[in-house]
């Protein structure tokens, strides 16, 4: 390397060809509307989700009557100006019944996404942690797996008499197996990774590296899991209280407005129609909830072009 | 007081492979299988070799990130492989590690100070919370980065910048040994000569003895002061730094040397090709491990496995071809290479 | 006319924050058989250049812009349909990692044969004869007992040997080398570079060498181009590269890196470090791209991007203060 190769003056200045920009610039937008195109998904769940949540609690206040008041005379009537929903069998307000029912399916898919969480959590990281405890707790919730979800769900309400509260422990017993699993995983894998055997170079004791390490890591991916329990649990409820299984029939809910509906679904449709279209977008908007929960909190560092 | 810091005597550590309904268990990786070195205060020794010769491993038993089959580890004087959990803890305080991957060693959902602090905390080395951030702002000074880092979090960073802040979390618990494993392998060229360069630094103003396990030959020639070389879980020579460089005495090293590609077009080489595979550490080959691929076995070779035994002072070598007259050994030449 | 041309190679992607501008202005030259290394550091678009040629870039989110002539034909104007005949047959890609690049449920005979059927339509006789044919090109015994083989059984060494394999099935051209030894064992690697200085001899083609490994390019290479930033900053051929580097990035680079055989000399100097970090391609970039990290670095620099010039015979920089050769040097 010869410093004949540096010179200290350029005799003559040639730039380089200017190239043209081959894309639009992309516009950095803040604020909302840059949060809306970052995440679409989360953008839409969420405001679905937050739309339903306010139905539910501020249903007295739009525009509905008793849900439960009976009036005969008022029967089957189509949807019109002063029965936005029609009327049913009974001669109930279908509109206020749906919107009631509201408060049932969000009750029961918050309360089950939690306890769910939670006791899987508990379970997925002994079961991870300890190892010799790790072969039985996955056998016992291989067991429990292996019944469908909702045949479990509809033998412990069979034990017990009908109630939501019920409703969500069934649910949630049958929706343990599936969140331990995953967070079991997420520890396993967690366990193995090269910040973890520093954290233990470094002194620190194994309930620090838990709580400090391990358990904020599997924040995420429980989280989206969670949404997915959510609107799992929302359906289940639906099924049970459509086989008569589940909420009894003076709360309404979805699906027991859609049961009692049943049988007159080729004539008076609408009473099927619309606690369906509800529980559909809602259950829709859960998982797009989900779907971009994990897309937008992947760690950053894993996508790179 | 004697100078050596670290002392492994005939360290193994098999792994179990468990078995399935075909072939009944019992079969086990040799991964680390009779290994013994020691090191001095304030001296870097590499150990070398390729990928599954056992060196990581090595590095992680004498971390004790896990129990060892066989063997000692004595730190200073005490055994530090059969000591309770408890009682190890406080002595971890002397020997830090560094990781290969910067994006896997620190926790990403932990600021950069918290990072830092975690060694401190354990082991009470900070008096206060103000000599707690003291700390770590010098920290960040020593590994040159600027002390706003330390409230960023680690995917903000650069491989190389990643890197520095594993040094300082190695370096707050103000150790006498720190394990490099690998730690400058997955870096880019030009950040890697800056890695190299702030360790050897940190090494001089600290007097840190180094463990820096290494595939890079000519990073390791770079920055140590002995070379220890290791295949399929045994050490096949271990001498200082000149030596093995100028004149390797076993066959493994002397092809690893010829095997590095050097920047100098046009240089005539002398390059040995190994034949084959390196074999799987669940069956290494009876005998001298390295016999399989070795241009120079004869008999003895096949049937006995030789020993790590001193050639000269301070070095030592495992072939049988130093049993041999000087006129039949071709690596018995004292010159350069 | 050279049998690969590429002109003002662009390749930008679209991303959340920005547009980046990965590949902004490359253009080179490969002759038939010769072998061109690209150099350079994560980050440079190396590895995207040589996905470029082959038109692996996905667009959307990325856009290609410019020109690459193959034996005279532009790719970049060619149908997806005749692109995939391109592939595999006339421009051969081996990448990195030979774990991830080889199919675990397929034989390696399968593989091998996979461009053999789609490009040649040989009968099943030819076809196996030819893997076997290849599988001893590439040095595997016992051919026909490995074709039989999956990936999973075979070493790191062999499946490049593999991959090696099955780019050259159908004696391509061009043979595009993405990082072909930087995840196996120096000893295999040696094999390796051993292999494919053989057989460049035997198979004629044309051999792009992207690594960041500099004395795999004093090994390999005939011509070496090194790229920073989505640019090319020089190129020359090997030996008077790595003797008389012009642009600052080179020497830097050069002095980095660390040769066996230093402890040899009389007194060991420090490695030379390049201060500072990559620029963002996400912004763009006014003036030279090196110039926040170069010593040399004046006002000039900043305001006025270097254009690459012959500072010496076929020896090209792009920098403001790389002298030009005289006669006598």
């Amino acid at each position: 390397m010869t410093d004949a190769t540096i010179t200290s003056a350029p005799e003559l200045i040639r730039a380089a060809p200017e190239l043209p920009d081959l894309l639009p610039p992309v516009k950095l937008r803040g604020g909302i509307l840059g949060f809306v195109r970052r995440h679409p998904a989360i953008a839409v769940g969420g405001a679905l989700v937050l739309a339903m949540v306010v139905i539910a609690v501020f249903a007295p206040y739009l525009g509905t009557v008793d849900p439960t008041a009976l009036a005969p005379t008022r029967r089957t009537r189509e949807p019109s100006a002063a029965f936005w929903f029609g009327t049913d069998m009974l001669g109930r307000d279908v509109y206020s019944r749906v919107l009631y029912g509201a408060r049932v399916s969000l009750t029961v898919g918050f309360s089950v996404a939690l306890l769910a969480s939670l006791a899987g959590l508990i379970i997925g990281l002994v079961s991870g942690f300890v190892r010799w405890s790790d072969g039985i707790i996955m056998r016992v919730m291989d067991g429990m797996m292996s019944i469908p979800p909702i045949l479990l769900a509809i033998a412990l309400m069979a034990l017990t008499r009908g109630s939501v509260g019920n409703v969500i422990i069934a649910i949630t017993i049958a929706d343990i197996p599936r969140v331990s699993r995953l967070v079991r995983a997420v520890v396993l894998s967690l366990r193995e990774q090269p910040y973890v055997d520093a954290a233990i170079a470094a002194g620190t004791r194994t309930p620090m590296i838990i709580l400090r390490h391990i358990l904020p890591n599997t924040v995420a991916p429980m989280t989206v899991q969670a949404t997915y329990v959510c609107a799992s649990a929302m359906i289940v409820e639906a099924i049970l209280s459509f086989i008569g299984a589940g909420t009894p029939p003076t709360i309404p809910s979805w699906g027991n407005i859609m049961a009692e509906g049943r049988a007159l679904w080729q004539v008076k449709p609408y009473i099927v129609f619309f606690p369906a279209v509800f529980l559909s977008v809602t259950v829709l908007a859960v998982n797009l909830l989900g779907d971009g929960l994990r897309d937008a909190l992947d760690p950053r560092m894993a996508k790179r072009l | 007081m004697s100078p050596v810091l670290l002392e492994v005597n005939d360290l193994k550590k098999h792994f179990p492979l468990r078995g399935s309904l075909l072939r009944p268990g019992g079969r086990r990786v040799y991964a680390v299988d009779g290994v013994s070195f020691q090191i001095d205060k304030g001296e870097t020794l590499a150990l070398v070799g390729e990928s599954g010769c056992g060196k990581s491993t090595v590095g992680r038993a004498i971390l004790r990130l896990f129990d060892i089959t066989a063997g000692q580890v004595v730190l200073d004087g005490q055994r530090i492989d059969d000591m309770p959990a408890g009682s190890l803890r406080p002595l971890r305080r002397r020997m830090q590690v560094v990781f290969q991957d910067p994006l896997s060693s620190l926790n990403p959902r932990m600021r950069v100070r918290d990072l830092i602090a975690e060694p401190i905390r354990n082991f009470e080395l900070a008096k206060s919370t103000a000599d707690m951030e003291a700390r770590i702002d010098l920290l960040l000074e020593k590994v040159r980065l600027p002390h706003e880092a330390k409230t960023r979090w680690p995917h903000e960073f650069s491989g190389g910048q990643r890197q520095r802040i594993a040094i300082a979390r190695a370096l707050a618990a103000e150790p006498d040994l720190v394990v490099c494993d690998e730690a400058v392998s997955a870096l880019d060229v030009s950040v890697k000569a800056q890695i190299v360069n702030l360790l050897q630094d940190l090494q001089r103003e600290f007097g840190l003895a180094l463990l820096f396990i290494s595939h890079d030959l000519a990073i390791v020639e770079h920055m140590t002061h002995r070379v220890a070389v290791m295949y399929l879980g045994k050490i096949v020579e271990l001498a200082p730094k000149k030596s093995i460089f100028a004149a390797p005495k076993h066959p493994y090293t002397e092809a690893l040397l010829s095997a590095v590609p050097m920047p100098e077009p046009g240089a005539a080489r002398k390059r040995i090709i190994l034949k084959g595979d390196v074999p799987s550490p669940i069956n290494p080959p009876k005998g001298c491990r390295f016999h399989t691929r070795c241009p120079y076995a004869f008999d003895r070779c096949r049937a006995e496995e030789p020993e790590l035994r001193s050639t000269r002072e301070g070095e030592f070598v495992a072939c049988h071809l130093h049993d041999l007259p000087p006129a039949q050994n071709p690596l018995a030449a004292t010159g350069p290479h | 006319m050279a049998l690969l041309e590429v002109d003002n190679l662009q390749t930008h992607f679209r991303t959340p924050d920005g547009v980046n501008r990965a590949v902004d202005g490359v253009s080179f030259a490969v002759e038939a058989g010769e072998t061109v290394a690209i150099v350079g550091e994560s980050g440079c678009g190396k590895s995207v250049t040589a996905n470029s040629i082959l038109r692996l870039v996905p667009q959307p989110p990325g856009k290609i812009g410019g020109a690459i002539r193959f034996q005279g034909r532009d790719l970049l104007k060619l149908s997806e349909r005749a692109m995939r005949e391109v592939r595999g047959n006339d421009i051969s890609m081996i990448f990195q990692e030979p774990m991830t690049s080889l199919n675990p449920v397929l034989t390696i005979g399968r593989q091998i044969a996979e461009p053999l059927r789609l490009h040649q339509g040989l009968s099943r006789e030819s076809v196996e004869q030819r893997v076997v044919e290849m599988l001893g090109l590439v040095g595997i015994a016992e051919p026909r007992r490995r074709a039989r083989e999956y990936p999973h059984q075979l070493s790191g060494g062999m499946r490049q040997r593999v991959m090696i394999a099955i780019a050259l099935a159908c004696r391509p051209k061009l043979l595009i080398a993405d990082e072909p030894t930087t995840a196996l064992d120096v000893t295999i690697q040696a094999q390796i570079l051993n292999l494919m200085t053989d057989l460049k001899q035997r198979v004629g083609a044309a051999i792009i060498l992207i690594t960041h490994d500099l004395g795999v390019v004093a090994e390999v290479a005939e011509r070496v181009m090194v790229m920073y930033a989505g640019r090319k900053v020089e190129e020359a051929p090997v030996a008077e590269l790595f003797r008389s580097p012009r642009h600052p990035y080179t020497r830097g680079l050069l002095s980095a890196v660390p040769k066996l055989g230093s402890s040899l000399a009389a007194a060991q100097t420090r490695l030379a470090e390049i201060p500072g970090v990559v620029p963002n391609l996400k912004q763009r970039i006014a003036g030279c791209v090196f110039a926040n990290r170069c010593a040399l670095a004046r006002d000039l620099c900043r305001r006025v991007a270097p254009a690459l010039e012959e500072k010496a015979p076929a020896h090209f920089a792009a920098c403001h203060f790389a002298a030009k050769a005289t006669v006598a040097a």
